[in-house]
């Protein structure tokens, strides 16, 4: 017994010897590749790659790619190629995040497209204004992620959307009775929870019921649903991800209510979930940046070449975002003629400058976005509702 | 005649030997820059981990009860400690004075609430004791995570339901925002204070493990009956070292809440204490040098196997098992413990010729 | 109103939690083990199920039937691979080793079957009940559930008191080694109770799926350590425990989420536990444990 103990520990110890090894390994190559090259610019992106919240962070990735391998195949910005390196950071708002930042910065990071979360991003964003690293994230909506200046949004913060939201409702005559159903744990959630309450006040609109959920029990809804219902509820505001609403629209219907249902961005991709009966989410609207079924150019082309790439995913609203971050990165650095040999600081120095200073973009998720001194991005939201298992426009 | 060394104390020392070599290695490669960011961002995790698995290693093999509640401890800590850095990082602006008030908070907030929740619960045992300990981890987690706690010139605001539901003034200031947690608080953690903690950690442990009280405490987990007849109050062992568990555990969670940006409740889920569970078990039950090594070597190996991309998880997973079997099953050790003692009678043969030459 | 049909889902979430709890509670009572890849097994289920209607377009019926054998397969293969070599090792290192399985088929379920959640397919076709002018719907799912559940317990118990394999079952429960001499394999008789386990946990993870018809890799987790729960509270060990234990707990839950709070709904539903045992330290219908000197 006694032997075995040590021998546990002879071979631990040998495994961290090892692993210490292939540590300053990595290293001594991160080096190597970073100074110098100037036309390569390295993306860092982090997101999840693995755990309950995976398919955020592949779309992320996979979008990413496409862009970064669509603008190498063109020739680069200035002749400057792009080099995309991502890493899994498991949504975790701790030390996993951290870890895949730091292994980010191993690898040579110069760019930070990320984090895809927003706990995550919040465990981050003192680490890349420590680091001075220009970081614009696609889809970590919080307002206290963009609170260094050295960071940026793609996707609405999520006070736009819930005072957006309240707006539409109120400003279309939709219904007057609301009832809310939010994830309590989520900064996403949470956050458009609570500024569309305030606004709804404001707009005259009466929340009847508010009810919340949890990480933990976000399948079943029935007594959120059954108190929505009790309270006669004309418009049932769903301000949550597609996941959880696909199973609140489900069973809605086998509880026999049947409100209007009113979502924001985190409700897109419902019609892409594989096997989804499409009829369920029928008058379903919502507010979005993007859908994978508009009929613009850029949307059709982009649509067409994620299909093709990846086994004939339908892009979702993360990967648009991910897309245009790629694409602005690229302006910018076009824009202000930056190489790959500057440091990591001089580059966040003329980007965040150059973003702020009479930049604009036009992208899947919206026309002629341009970013404050705050590091949030103006555009419109674009209301869509959901007919005939498809989006269109209202 | 030589002096006979106690194997305990030649034990510990041969380990704060280790962690000293350890130590002053990373303090070389750091001031020399030959270490790795990812190398370098691990450093204050290793230390935390290593301080929780040495601590549930007091209350799984010396105490020889299970407890999956170490996240919970760890939370109490963090979240108490968060608060008080934040509330007077304008007025102490000195870390050395700030950060060591923030750990003894901490800990004793942790500590107390090890005793409370100690008191019902320790009447239970094996594995009923498990579950009611993943519980209190499991109410802790929830309840800190629906809770809003704000201030404004009013005073103090609390509220279990939504934001919206304090009524902040104008010059209000959030502390607690439900589940995003808290945010800003100084970054005082540091390598050299975590390490320095960690040592404190080990010395503890061996003393208390030396001490007249472990002896008793391992009384009690070799027989109860009999160390009960023999007049050892078992209660009272039972909480000093449940209460000193919660204690590490909540040091541990200052260390980590004061090493980000942000805290948020849901990182203190039921993973978080069984992944210290996995680091003791691992380390070997009852040794606090394995603690150390298995949390050091578990919280690097998911991370070294970044190379294998999205099969990492499940290398890690695979690993795990391996490990297990490897160490647990009598046949594969027996195995190796003979082509090993083989070796080691070898190497033992030369030294004992050696040390009977220099005599 | 409201309340009976919080009741009633109540009931239904926790029907669907007692099977789960057999399962833990079978594998405890003979192996002494906590099966922390239960859970896991009910989304293979899950996934195996989805894909046979909506990819390979079988029938329901044979779609569940098919779940059923991959399921008491995966069940045996796992006990044979992981925990079999540890049949005298520590309930701890069984336990790691249990954790270490669970993240495997988590993670290899996010390899095979992608990290985009499914739309399951309901496969009950039990028309639903309106009572009250509609003010009270008792879903299809929800009499699929309870009549399930009940089955199960029922089959279960007259399996494990009135047959030889259900009986020797027992007996490797009590005392293994006396069991042994007895003329019982063992072994058999674990890989049996593991066989049965993760067969309840296909049928178990086609009632969740069918009720909250969303699957992805992480579906099984938190249901399965609802269920555990369920089980310690009945009492482990014990079938019909794992029945009472997995109602109270599923009404417990809907209930708090709809009187008190629905963020402390998880809260409340720990705390009953630890309230229990207080009381009765080894759950509701539990064996007291006579100590031996």
């Amino acid at each position: 017994m006694k032997f075995a103990k040590k021998l546990m520990a002879l071979s631990l110890a040998a495994v961290m010897a090892g692993s210490c090894l292939t540590a300053c390994g990595d290293s001594s190559k991160a080096d190597g590749g970073k100074s110098g090259d100037e036309n390569t610019i390295v993306i860092g992106g982090s997101g999840p790659l693995t755990g309950g919240a995976a398919q955020y962070g592949v779309a992320v990735k996979n979008a990413a790619q496409l862009a970064v391998d669509e603008i190498n195949e063109a020739g680069g910005v200035n002749g400057v190629k792009f080099k995309l390196v991502f890493e899994d950071d498991e949504a975790d708002p701790g030390d996993k995040a951290i870890n895949a930042y730091n292994q980010l910065k191993d690898k040579g990071l110069q760019v930070m497209l990320g984090t895809v979360t927003t706990g995550s991003c919040l465990a981050v964003i003192d680490q890349t204004k420590k680091d001075n690293i220009f970081q614009i994230t696609p889809s970590a909506s919080a307002q206290d992620v963009i609170k260094n200046d050295n960071a940026f949004q793609v996707c609405f913060t999520d006070p736009n959307q819930g005072k957006a939201s309240a707006d539409y409702i109120a400003e279309n005559n939709i219904a007057k009775k609301i009832a809310v159903i939010y994830d309590n744990s989520d900064a996403y959630s949470s956050g458009i929870f609570n500024t569309f309450k305030s606004e709804a006040k404001e707009k005259g609109l009466d929340i009847v019921a508010e009810q919340s959920f949890t990480k933990d029990s976000k399948t079943d809804f029935s007594a959120q649903i059954s108190a929505a219902k009790s309270a006669e509820a004309e418009l049932l505001f769903l301000p949550i991800y597609y996941q959880e609403a696909s199973l609140i629209l489900a069973q809605c219907k086998s509880a026999d209510f049947s409100p209007k249902f009113f979502g924001c961005d985190g409700l897109d991709g419902i019609l892409s979930v594989d096997n989804f009966d499409k009829s369920l989410a029928e008058g379903v609207m919502l507010l979005t940046p993007f859908a994978a079924d508009a009929s613009d150019d850029a949307t059709q082309k982009f649509v067409k070449a994620y299909k093709e790439k990846y086994k004939d995913e339908t892009p979702n609203q993360f990967a648009a975002d991910a897309y245009d971050g790629v694409k602005i990165i690229a302006k910018l650095v076009e824009k202000e003629s930056i190489k790959g040999n500057m440091s990591n600081s001089e580059i966040c120095d003329k980007l965040k400058k150059a973003i702020t200073d009479g930049f604009t973009y036009d992208g899947l998720t919206g026309q002629g976005m341009t970013w404050s001194a705050e590091g949030a991005v103006s555009k419109n939201p674009k209301a869509v509702v959901i007919k005939d298992g498809n989006y269109s426009a209202l | 005649m030589k002096k006979k060394i106690n194997p305990m104390t030649r034990k510990s020392f041969v380990t704060y030997g280790m962690l000293l070599i350890v130590f002053i290695a990373v303090e070389i490669m750091l001031n020399t820059g030959n270490i790795s960011s990812m190398l370098q961002g691990l450093l204050v995790p290793i230390c935390v981990y290593a301080i929780l698995a040495v601590s549930l290693n007091l209350t799984v093999g010396i105490l020889g009860e299970l407890s999956l509640g170490q996240a919970g401890f760890m939370c109490i800590g963090a979240y108490s400690s968060a608060i008080f850095s934040n509330l007077v990082k304008d007025s102490i602006t000195q870390p050395f004075i700030r950060f060591p008030i923030a750990i003894i908070i901490g800990g004793l907030c942790a500590a107390l609430f090890g005793i409370i929740i100690g008191i019902p619960v320790l009447r239970l045992r094996g594995d009923y004791l498990a579950i009611v300990t993943l519980a209190f981890g499991e109410i802790i987690k929830n309840v800190f995570a629906a809770l809003y706690i704000g201030y404004d010139s009013a005073g103090l605001h609390i509220s279990l339901k939504s934001q919206g539901d304090l009524g902040l003034g104008a010059d209000g200031k959030m502390m607690i925002n439900g589940a995003l947690g808290i945010s800003g608080t100084p970054n005082d953690s540091t390598f050299e204070i975590a390490a320095a903690i960690l040592f404190i950690t080990l010395i503890i442990a061996y003393n208390f493990v030396n001490s007249r009280t472990g002896r008793a405490v391992m009384s009690i987990r070799d027989n109860r009956i009999a160390a009960e007849s023999v007049g050892i109050n078992i209660t009272k062992y039972k909480l000093i070292t449940f209460g000193l568990t919660a204690f590490l555990a909540g040091v541990a969670g200052v260390l980590y809440s004061h090493n980000f940006y942000s805290l948020q409740a849901s990182k203190f889920d039921y993973n978080m204490s069984i992944l210290v569970l996995v680091f003791v078990v691992l380390g070997g039950i009852g040794s606090i040098r394995g603690s150390v090594i298995a949390a050091a070597v578990l919280t690097m190996l998911p991370e070294f196997l970044r190379s294998v991309n999205k099969y990492r998880m499940l290398m890690y997973a695979v690993v795990l098992i391996v490990m297990m079997i490897c160490t647990s099953n009598e046949t594969i050790r027996n195995f190796f413990v003979r082509n090993f003692e083989k070796l080691k009678g070898l190497i033992i043969k030369n030294k004992s010729k050696t040390v009977k030459e220099a005599e | 109103m409201a309340f009976l049909e919080n009741l009633i889902n109540g009931i239904s979430l926790g029907s669907i939690y007692a099977v789960i709890a057999l399962g833990y509670t079978l594998v405890y009572g003979i192996a002494k083990m906590l099966n922390f890849a239960h859970g896991d097994v009910i989304m293979v289920g899950g996934y195996v199920v989805f894909n046979a209607i909506v990819k390979a377009n079988l029938n329901p019926w044979l779609s569940v039937l098919l779940a059923v054998v991959a399921c008491t397969v995966l069940g045996i293969t796992i006990e044979k691979v992981a925990y079999k070599p540890l049949r005298k090792a520590t309930s701890l290192s069984v336990l790691i080793t249990a954790i270490g399985v669970s993240y495997f088929l988590q993670n290899m379920a996010l390899l095979v079957f992608g990290e985009k959640p499914v739309t399951f397919t309901s496969v009950i076709s039990i028309p639903k009940i309106s009572l009250f002018d509609g003010k009270v719907v008792i879903k299809g799912e929800t009499t699929a559930a309870i009549i399930a559940s009940v089955i199960i317990v029922v089959g279960l118990s007259l399996f494990v008191n009135h047959t030889q394999k259900g009986r020797a079952m027992l007996a490797v429960s009590e005392d293994k080694d006396a069991a042994q001499l007895m003329g019982i394999n063992v072994n058999s008789t674990i890989s049996l109770t593991f066989a049965i386990g993760s067969g309840l946990a296909a049928i178990a993870g086609v009632l969740l799926c069918s009720s909250y018809p969303i699957l992805s890799n992480t579906t099984g987790a938190m249901p399965g350590i609802k269920a555990f729960v369920a089980a310690v509270l009945g009492g482990i060990g014990s079938i019909p425990g794992a029945m009472i234990g997995g109602i109270a707990i599923g009404i417990i839950e809907i209930l708090g989420r709809a009187y008190i709070s629905p963020q402390l709904a998880d809260a409340i539903v720990f705390a009953v536990l630890i309230l229990v045992l207080m009381i009765k330290p080894t759950g509701i219908l539990g064996k007291k444990v006579n100590e031996k000197v």
